[in-house]
């Protein structure tokens, strides 16, 4: 019985593989997008993991230069002489066959606390480093990649893929570092008595250090918010799919249980049909989302490196735990995208009929239950922005609105289509209106999907556009200066003054040092009182006699991000005693910074000097050629403003090029899931388009008011989008941006954007109903008068 | 449009390719009606009745032979033409799924005399009213019944003013009762519009109040007489 049950139902989808692909496709595309997303953070956190072990040192301080320079052998073996223990570090990226990977140079013998294989904390340093088997460690599946490298490779089980480890001295033959360290690791053992460390280098602790995780931690959480707009966009389709063949098989339904088939059995059958969908589904989509995350991973280690420094590669490991967490996703969404039919088909009555409107009826009698499930989301998005913090509370407010915002749709879309069908003219209109009310049911799934992508396509773009808005005036305020000149020594210093002074129109030298406040580390800048600063410098908060104060030292300037982390605002009080003069704007840093006067900065470090300069002229080529030319400065002292603007804007836009990508992805979701439903429709609306043609209309008419359907349809929920997804864009930049990065971005409309979107996105309507429609326009006589037929 | 025949059906032949082969429908059918005229076209399933019916409303094509409604040749026409004779000449009554859905009775009603122009709100109005149908205008068709469908789709084919009905199996779906009724109201509407009625039918009953009888057997006429004239049933 049961076999004879499962092939009925089967046989369903065999007489309708575009069902059947609408369902594998919906279930495995969110399965791919969620997956894929997963993949890319699990890739991230174990580069983090990796970085954070012995080959970064991560629980072990750094000795760096103040100036960020990197450090000579010269100065490691005077650290060393003078008692410091200390061992030093390379890192660098090398690339073979076309693949990057990070290779960091170590020095086994002064590694601290151990010879190689001992362990100090979580410092093991592994054999195989020295001597006449010296080679560059590698994962297995690496060092198949290495063959072509000019130097051993040893497979290692112990390292992460896409991260070598080797000696310092074989890892600077291969990085070419010329005697560069990047930093040195500090032994926690230090002999009693050592010197203290010179003024031009630094240690930072571990909790002085930055923390990649945490810092990364807002960026995740945002892909992982995309990943599961994404899943949501799927698991609509997947409920429009099965909730159409719930409709479609009534009958079948009906004869079953007619025949004798107790309902448990059936819907026992309707489960296990599901749940092998939803694993030949799921297994398709992880091994689909292995293909997107490889291809995006390169855009985001882009975005990591660009953002945050955080250096991961772009090499993607499958693990099981993917496979086991994709597939339990598919599962549960088709669990989430079946209950509601499989609810109708417990209550259906055994002598239910079919008949045409059987959906819209349907609708009708659940539109007020969908609208208090709507509320309650929306209503449950606010709640957690009120009782929780941080990011929790936006990406919660996010999620009610957002599906909030798409459960109202269909009943939105109800009302104005009820409208328009009252207001229009002819008949053919008033048909076209209130069929297109009848077919909303069999489209809301896909007007819904279609309704995030679009929404989620503003909100984002938005938020990028206006951050990449004010980025640039940012740039221009803080890049005011046309050269940046930086240089090696405090002699070199003294030797090119006089130079600078006779030759640039201004010199303004950029000198800072750490320092501490409330508990976190943060950076005190000395800035030189100058009409430059006075005209560009971009405050979002002063008092009105700001920069006389700041150069009278009566107060200091703070970045935006130590305002909002400490709560501070003008004539508050710093942990130094300084007060707030004025707060400024300061993307793209995580971190604190404080700005005093000139005079107060050198009274407070004595020994800090200025080793970059800011250099005003009229002529900024000229005084770059004359510089180079005089004292033979290597290419990267001198940086033309124009140069740094263009980089800082091309990291600015790689850096987002993964969420444009994944606005692409969701949008082409969402387009897919109109044509499928429309494809699926198709069959069913024969009864709704015969009559129609009969009394005189022609299949092409008949066709091009599908495409126009489809279209008007995309309009409308367009028009629906466009609220939606402002709104989103201001709780990313008011509430998300402000706890990921620590800034609040200004919101910027981009109707020029908005009418590209609604373009692209009539482009996708058009294309994905004009297969359905031109199959009508060629359909058979035949086949319409089927319909009609008294034999059928 | 002078022409006293309502339609004039010539050597129609039609056949349809099933599996490679070609299977004949219809085999050179021929008959005529006058206007005003009734006629049953009767015959065992799959004789081709409904294949006569779907060729003269122009929604499939004929292999061979010539169609005149109301003078108008009208086999060879397009697709864009055939609609047009369907929404001014020809009325259609289906058995089933006549109604469009989405609309009420009363937008069912109107439709198709708004496509051919002719709306006439008061004339809908009493046919509504002649039909019974005027408690249910607002209503949606599947709320009605079969009989109540069946006569909706009366008073359509009827608002338009045809000069031709074209009915297949109008009362197939209805009981004996229900089906007189509806039967009864589509002739005599019919009657007082001055409309032809072409009506395919498996009922002896219902064929026999009809002006004249045609029998269809694999695609042929074998019983009646291709050019009888209307009964006193017929309007002067």
């Amino acid at each position: 019985m049961m076999a004879s049950g499962m092939s009925a139902l089967m046989s369903h989808w065999w007489r309708n593989p575009w069902q059947l692909l609408t369902l594998i496709a919906g279930l495995a595309l969110a399965t791919a997008l969620w997956s894929g997303v997963q993949a890319i953070n699990a890739e991230a956190r174990a580069s983090y993991a990796a970085a954070s072990d012995v080959l970064g040192g991560g629980d072990l301080a750094r000795l760096s230069r103040v100036d960020g320079r990197s450090l000579s052998t010269d100065e490691y073996t005077t650290l060393r002489r003078s008692g410091w223990l200390v061992s030093p570090v390379m890192q660098g990226i090398l690339e073979a066959q076309g693949t990057e990977f990070v290779l960091t140079g170590i020095e086994p013998l002064t590694w601290p606390g151990a010879s190689p294989g001992a362990e100090t904390g979580s410092a093991a340093v592994p054999g195989g480093l020295l001597g006449e088997e010296a080679a560059v460690l590698a994962h297995p599946d690496d060092a198949a990649l290495l063959s072509d490298i000019d130097a051993p490779v040893r497979a290692d089980t112990g390292r992460t893929r896409g991260r070598l480890l080797a000696d310092i001295a074989l890892a600077e033959r291969l990085l070419e570092g010329r005697g560069r360290i990047d930093y040195l690791i500090v032994s926690p053992d230090q002999p009693r008595g050592i010197p203290d460390l010179p003024e031009a280098y630094r240690i930072s602790v571990p909790e002085n250090t930055t923390d990649i995780s945490r810092l990364t931690r807002s960026f995740h959480l945002n892909l992982t918010a995309f990943g599961l707009l994404s899943f949501a966009v799927g698991i609509f389709i997947v409920y429009g799919a099965t909730g159409l063949a719930f409709e479609q098989r009534r009958a079948v339904f009906r004869t079953l249980r007619a025949l004798g088939l107790p309902l448990s059995r059936l819907m026992l059958l309707v489960t296990a049909e599901l749940g092998l969908f939803a694993l030949v589904a799921g297994a398709a989509g992880v091994a689909l989302g292995y293909l997107i995350a490889a291809a995006l991973l390169p855009d985001v280690a882009a975005t990591l490196r660009g953002l945050y420094g955080a250096e991961i590669t772009g090499q993607l490991t499958l693990r099981w735990s993917w496979w086991i967490s994709g597939l339990a996703m598919a599962v549960a969404g088709t669990a989430v995208a079946a209950v509601a039919a499989l609810i109708r088909l417990a209550r259906m009555p055994l002598l239910s009929f079919n008949h045409p409107r059987a959906m819209s009826l349907q609708a009708a009698g659940t539109q007020h239950i969908l609208l208090l499930v709507a509320c309650a989301f929306c209503a449950g998005g606010l709640m957690i922005s009120w009782l929780a913090d941080g990011l929790v509370a936006g990406f919660g407010l996010l999620a009610g609105l957002l599906l909030g915002a798409a459960l109202c749709l269909p009943v939105v879309l109800s009302a104005v289509l009820r409208l328009a069908e009252t207001r229009a003219g002819g008949a053919v209109a008033q048909w076209f209106w209130a069929d297109s009310r009848q077919q909303l049911p069999g489209l809301s799934m896909a007007l819904m999907a279609l309704l995030l992508a679009m929404a989620a396509n503003i909100g984002v773009s938005t938020m990028v556009s206006s951050f990449r808005l004010t980025f640039t005036g940012y740039l221009d305020q803080r890049l005011s200066s046309e050269l940046y000149l930086r240089v090696n020594s405090d002699a070199q210093v003294i030797e090119m003054m006089p130079f600078l002074v006779s030759n640039a129109d201004a010199v303004l030298p950029v000198v800072s040092a750490d320092a501490r406040e409330g508990g976190l580390p943060a950076e005190i800048f000395g800035l030189r009182d100058h009409q430059t600063y006075r005209d560009n410098w971009p405050l979002l908060e002063a008092r009105a006699d700001v920069w006389d104060q700041l150069a009278a030292g009566n107060g200091a300037l703070i970045n935006e991000q130590l305002a909002r982390r400490q709560n501070l605002v003008p004539g508050d009080t710093l942990s130094g005693g300084d007060v707030v003069l004025g707060i400024y704007s300061d993307y793209g840093n995580p971190a604190g910074q404080i700005v005093i006067s000139e005079a107060l900065f050198t009274s407070r470090y004595p020994g800090a000097t200025a080793r970059q300069f800011g250099l005003r002229t009229d002529r900024p080529d000229a005084l770059a050629a004359a510089l180079q030319e005089r004292f033979d400065l290597p290419a990267d002292a001198l940086i033309n403003q124009q140069d740094l603007k263009a980089f800082s804007l091309s990291v600015f836009d790689r850096t987002f090029s993964v969420t444009a990508a994944l606005n692409v992805l969701t949008l082409s979701v969402a387009g897919l899931a109109i044509l499928i439903s429309l494809l699926t429709l198709a069959a069913m609306r024969l009864p709704q388009l015969a009559p129609v043609w009969a009394l005189g209309m022609t299949r092409r008419q008949l066709a091009g008011l599908e495409l126009i359907r489809a279209v008007s349809l995309a309009v409308l929920t367009g028009l629906l989008a466009v609220p939606l997804g402002l709104l989103l864009a201001w709780v990313l930049l008011a509430v998300v941006n402000v706890e990921a990065f620590g800034w609040r971005l200004p919101m910027f409309l981009f109707p020029a954007d908005m009418l590209r979107l609604g373009a692209l996105t009539l482009i996708v309507a058009f294309l994905a109903a004009l297969w359905p429609a031109v199959r009508l326009a060629r359909m058979p006589p035949q086949t319409l008068l089927r319909v009609f037929s008294n034999e059928r | 449009m002078n022409d006293p025949l309502a339609l004039r059906v010539s050597g129609l032949t039609k056949a349809y390719t099933s599996g490679g082969a070609k299977v004949p429908v219809l085999e050179g059918v021929s008959f005529s009606m006058q206007r005003g005229e009734t006629l049953a076209l009767v015959g065992e399933s799959g004789s081709g009745k409904s294949t006569v019916l779907h060729l003269i409303a122009g929604l499939d094509r004929p292999c061979a032979g010539s169609i005149e409604i109301s003078g108008v040749e009208v086999a060879g026409m397009s697709d864009a033409d055939s609609a047009a004779m369907r929404r001014g000449t020809v009325g259609l009554v289906f058995q089933q799924f006549n109604l469009i859905p989405s609309l009420t009775v009363a937008g069912n009603i109107a439709f198709h005399a708004r496509l051919s122009g002719r709306n006439d709100p008061d004339r809908n109005g009493e046919l509504a009213a002649r039909l019974g149908l005027e408690d249910h205008l607002g209503k949606y068709p599947e709320t009605l019944s079969g009989g109540q469908q069946q006569r909706v789709a009366i008073a359509r084919t009827l608002a338009c003013r045809p000069a031709l009905i074209l009915a297949d199996e109008p009362t197939g779906n209805l009981d004996e009762a229900t089906a007189d009724r509806v039967l009864d109201l589509l002739l005599d509407t019919a009657r007082d519009a001055g409309a032809a009625v072409l009506m395919v039918t498996h009922s002896a009953r219902h064929a026999g109040r009809m002006n004249r009888q045609l029998t269809l057997s694999r695609g042929r006429i074998v019983q009646g007489r291709a050019g009888e004239a209307p009964d006193q049933r017929q309007p002067a």
